[in-house]
């Protein structure tokens, strides 16, 4: 574990310092450029998408994920089928799933196809390649930890607090609101940081469903470290991706120890 | 409420499922554009025909048994070391790192472990293929080994191993005959799910991989870059058919106790 990913990221903190040899590759001297570098306007609108895209998927994670949660959680039988169901799409590939979408809206997808046949559209609708087929993407592939946590915490709520908000008079849309709701912030908190922080560092999603024009930190490393071959810049660029998720599984994880 | 609960849930679970089921059904449909023109087997044939996809697979799945093995069998041990809190400090910095392991990017780990790779070169003449990929693929499936033998070993009675030694067996046997056999079903799941995890990955792999190491999900990421086809629906189809038993064989070892 610490041989195979602590060195090799103490390895990637030397790149980002060292400067860029003129095919490729990284030579003395030391130099923190490469920081300097990511300040440029280019590149904080691809790290202010990323977070934009990222917080807009966690949200949708938790709109969909909350009531299905919840609805697993009161079930009186089969909680555990329910919950595998849910678990078992994240354990088949990524990319496959990702695939299967891209099937679906593509311009010779099936979507598009099926509104051509029935004479609903002349010409194919955009459906593919922008910023909103990224977040349906990443909410596809990330509900799964948004609702394994939010289980977790609903499942030990005690039905009793409900019947109490009942019996003063609440309405089932108040009781899951002003009980519910606040009582599980832990388990949302731990959900948004499992969604958030792949999402943040998302690549083959922007990489496949944005067709190149959604960039995000992801794509910009791997260009770096690839077509471009500057990898102490692309080095710099993954450290402070690093640095991001490491803050925020911090703060959001003190935010649901507070609140247990 | 209730109902209002159920129909979102039932919507949920179409929107997880519909798509791979959609993806699987075209599989079988006889006309190369998406829309349903009768049903077919071809598309199975020209993928069991292709050649490049059959290295593919056997590439893949050279580096996900040896990956799976090696990955187990270390990360049993570490996970078992770990539980024994011989050094309580190092084992809550080994933890720690463990769980910052599980929250890192995909692609910070591809880049920094290709990183690694590049700067070991610098002292052989060797070469980014195979190996290369299969030391990848231990690296991120060993945190999974580990996190669900230490789940195993949260429920797991430490005075089963003292009454071992009490009946006079050494350490090892101790470890030999009794820990490993009670750990047996939980080292499978972990296997399996290494297994999955390997065979699947895509975005680590093409950092890493060489010109002789392509994989099925390089070969399959190539395929959905081009556009759709029929034949690409029946690789996924067979491959998300196949993994899917293989994690449900998973589950269900790892709760039978």
């Amino acid at each position: 574990m610490v041989v195979l990913f602590l060195i090799p990221l103490l390895i990637a903190l030397a790149y980002s310092l060292l400067t860029r040899g003129p095919y490729g590759g990284v030579f003395l001297p030391w130099t923190i450029e490469n920081y300097a570098r990511s300040l440029d306007p280019l590149y904080l609108t691809i790290l202010w998408r990323s977070v934009w895209l990222a917080a807009v998927s966690t949200a949708l994670c938790w709109f969909l994920g909350f009531p299905l949660a919840l609805y697993i959680a009161r079930s009186a039988r089969h909680k555990t089928l329910l919950l595998n169901l849910v678990m078992l799409p994240f354990w088949t590939s990524f990319l496959i799933r990702t695939y299967a979408w891209m099937f679906l809206l593509r311009d010779t997808g099936l979507v598009n196809t099926l509104l051509e046949e029935l004479h609903m559209i002349n010409a194919p609708l955009p459906l593919l390649f922008n910023n909103g087929a990224v977040v349906l993407g990443l909410v596809y592939g990330f509900l799964p930890f948004m609702v394994l946590p939010l289980y977790a915490t609903l499942e030990k709520l005690d039905p009793a607090l409900l019947d109490a908000a009942f019996d003063l008079g609440a309405t089932p849309w108040v009781a899951l609101w002003r009980v519910i709701v606040p009582l599980s912030k832990p388990g949302i908190a731990a959900g948004c940081v499992l969604v958030f922080i792949p999402c943040l560092g998302a690549y083959l999603t922007p990489d496949l469903m944005g067709g190149g024009k959604t960039v995000m930190l992801g794509n910009l490393v791997q260009n770096q470290f690839t077509s471009a071959r500057d990898w102490p810049f692309g080095a710099a660029i993954s450290l402070l991706l690093m640095l991001m998720a490491l803050l925020v599984a911090r703060v959001l994880a003190k935010q649901s120890e507070k609140l247990l | 409420m209730r109902r209002f609960l159920a129909v979102y849930a039932a919507a949920a679970y179409l929107f997880l499922y519909l798509p791979l089921a959609v993806l699987a059904l075209f599989s079988f449909n006889s006309s190369k554009i998406a829309a349903w023109r009768g049903f077919t087997f071809d598309w199975y044939r020209i993928v069991f025909h292709n050649s490049a996809l059959f290295e593919g697979t056997l590439n893949s799945l050279i580096i996900a048994v040896v990956a799976t093995v090696v990955s187990t069998v270390i990360g049993t041990l570490a996970g078992y070391a770990l539980w024994k809190k011989r050094a309580p400090g190092l084992t809550n910095w080994l933890t720690n790192t463990l769980y910052m392991s599980l929250l890192a990017p995909e692609i910070i780990i591809g880049v920094s472990l290709l990183a690694l790779f590049q700067w070991a070169f610098r002292f052989g003449h060797l070469q980014l293929g195979l190996h290369t990929v299969i030391l990848a693929h231990i690296s991120f499936s060993l945190v999974y080994v580990v996190i669900v033998i230490l789940a195993r070993l949260r429920t797991f009675d430490p005075a089963l191993e003292e009454a071992a030694s009490d009946l006079g067996a050494n350490r090892w046997q101790v470890f030999r005959h009794v820990t490993i056999p009670l750990l047996m079903p939980a080292i499978l799941a972990a296997a399996l799910l290494c297994f999955t995890v390997s065979f699947d990955d895509y975005v680590i792999t093409s950092l890493v991989a060489g010109v002789d190491s392509e994989t099925l999900p390089m070969m399959i990421y190539a395929m959905a870059r081009k556009g759709i086809s029929p034949e690409v629906n029946a690789l996924s189809a067979m491959i998300t058919v196949g993994l899917g038993i293989l994690v449900l064989l998973a589950s269900r070892l790892e709760r039978s106790r």
